[in-house]
């Protein structure tokens, strides 16, 4: 059975990931510190509200060096929401200092009409990836925030989805065995499970989603 | 493009699901987590429970009812009723609610928003503002008055100063209510939307009031809302999530309409 390390640090709700993994036939493990991570084959890193913080909370449970050691062995990875953002090296909503783990920074969304930006909007795919097999073009997911990531120069790359409330802005991004989304699939009905137990089916295969020319250093996948 | 949300709101009272007219005449309609999947499944794209018993020991009860609620359907949940505290919010927040509603408790300390926005952030903290006409029910210029215990105690504070102070102390989103129109079926309080729209730059969902379609459709084209709360009309059938969607639509008004919904 594939399993899986749900990142708890008390920032936001895990009943419905811990659910909606569960289902999609993986074991799910809170992992409360770095412990956990033994025996994990993938990685899920939730969350919602302000980046500091939620990295100060990571930093008291001594997560950060394993999640960032994790993040370069290119193990299977997922990041939701604030779980996304926090991959990047700054955010504009309290000046955090954040993991690093992508070029960029979290900046408020440019141009909405209202913030935050609450309610289902559509996630507009600029390649095909395997997280969205099965999944119509146009599906809604649903979105709660006021902040984005936004890839740095020459890393656009990164982004597979974008989304336009006002500005357009990266709704979900890619690399390697890592991905992340701005939406939150524990809260978008069927497309959101299909999306997770996707997920679920790349920790499972343990290899890199894309070619590892696009990614960082590849490792193999463990033996299990 | 953003979707205008159509939230149903489920009264919850000793773990149940409950409908009476003004808290009185409460008659059980069954189990909060199925009628919340049923709604999802029709389309609903937030789902709101009120606590209206709020006791304080049927705390219990109700984080039980979330936690089985987000275990069962995957929209957004958000719990109004009885939060008084961060520490009680966290525990709502935990059990697998997204965002909290405060009412009465935000009006007597605004402090609080400020807290709990501090502490989880603005998205997941509602102030639900209960808005009375002062001129009467038919005059829209005499302003709004806040009234807080379910419409039963008048406050003096102005509905439209307080929405701005609300967001002010970190409210992501302000649910306002009509409580001239509440119970009614004779629409939205438009004219009160439309002012608390453009007074603040968070989402605005319009409560009480609604008997059609059209309604919600008024609600949003009229009154600048961002979503759209009914409580009876879905309960008692009289139309079904995709029937409003249906008609919103037709309007123009960019819904969602998920596969495989019934219409």
């Amino acid at each position: 059975m594939t399993r899986i390390a749900v990142v708890d640090y008390g920032a936001g709700n895990l009943v419905s990931i811990e659910q909606a993994l569960s289902a999609a036939g993986a074991e799910v493990v809170l992992a409360r510190g770095p412990a956990s991570f033994e025996g994990a084959d993938a990685l899920v890193v939730p969350g919602v509200g302000a980046a500091g913080p939620a990295m100060a909370r990571l930093r008291r449970r001594a997560l950060e060096a394993p999640i960032l050691a994790w993040i370069s062995d290119d193990r299977p990875f997922l990041g939701i929401c604030l779980g996304l953002q926090l991959l990047f090296e700054g955010s504009d909503e309290d000046g955090a200092v954040t993991l690093g783990a992508l070029p960029g920074r979290t900046v408020r969304i440019a141009d909405a009409p209202r913030l935050p930006h609450i309610g289902w909007n559509q996630v507009e795919r600029r390649r095909a990836h395997p997280l969205f097999d099965g999944i119509a073009a146009d599906a809604d997911f649903y979105f709660v925030h006021s902040y984005a990531a936004v890839p740095g120069p020459g890393a656009e790359g990164l982004i597979l989805a974008e989304t336009a409330h006002g500005g357009r802005f990266a709704s979900a991004i890619a690399r390697g065995s890592l991905v992340g989304v701005q939406f939150h699939p524990e809260r978008s009905g069927r497309d959101g499970l299909r999306l997770l137990a996707n997920f679920v089916g790349l920790a499972a295969a343990g290899s890199p989603a894309e070619s590892a020319a696009t990614g960082g250093s590849r490792v193999p996948a463990r033996a299990r | 493009m953003l979707r205008v949300r159509v939230i149903p709101c489920l009264d919850v009272a000793n773990g149940r699901v409950v409908k009476g007219t003004r808290f009185v005449d409460l008659t059980d309609e069954g189990d909060p987590p199925e009628l919340a999947e049923r709604y999802a499944e029709e389309g609903a794209d937030e789902i709101v429970f009120l606590d209206i018993d709020a006791a304080p020991d049927g705390r219990s009860t109700l984080l039980e009812v979330v936690e089985r609620t987000a275990r069962r359907a995957f929209v957004p949940l958000t719990v109004g009723g009885g939060v008084r505290t961060v520490t009680e919010m966290r525990d709502v927040l935990r059990a697998g609610a997204d965002k909290v509603s405060f009412n009465t408790a935000a009006v007597r300390d605004p402090d609080l928003v400020r807290r709990c926005a501090r502490r989880f952030g603005s998205q997941a903290v509602v102030v639900a503002i209960d808005a009375r006409r002062r001129g009467g029910p038919g005059d829209a210029a005499a302003g709004w008055e806040v009234v807080v215990k379910g419409g039963r105690e008048a406050t003096g504070i102005d509905a439209l100063t307080w929405a701005e102070l609300a967001v002010a102390a970190g409210a992501g989103e302000l649910l306002v209510t009509s409580i001239d129109r509440d119970g009614t079926g004779a629409g939205y309080d438009t004219p009160l939307l439309r002012a608390v729209s453009d007074r603040v730059h968070v989402p605005v969902i319009a409560s009480g009031g609604a008997s059609g379609p059209d309604d919600f459709v008024a609600a949003v084209r009229d009154g600048g809302a961002s979503a759209v709360l009914a409580a009876s009309i879905f309960h008692r059938r009289r139309y079904s999530i995709g029937d409003v969607k249906a008609v919103m639509a037709a309007a123009g008004i960019p819904v969602r309409i998920p596969a495989g919904a019934p219409a």
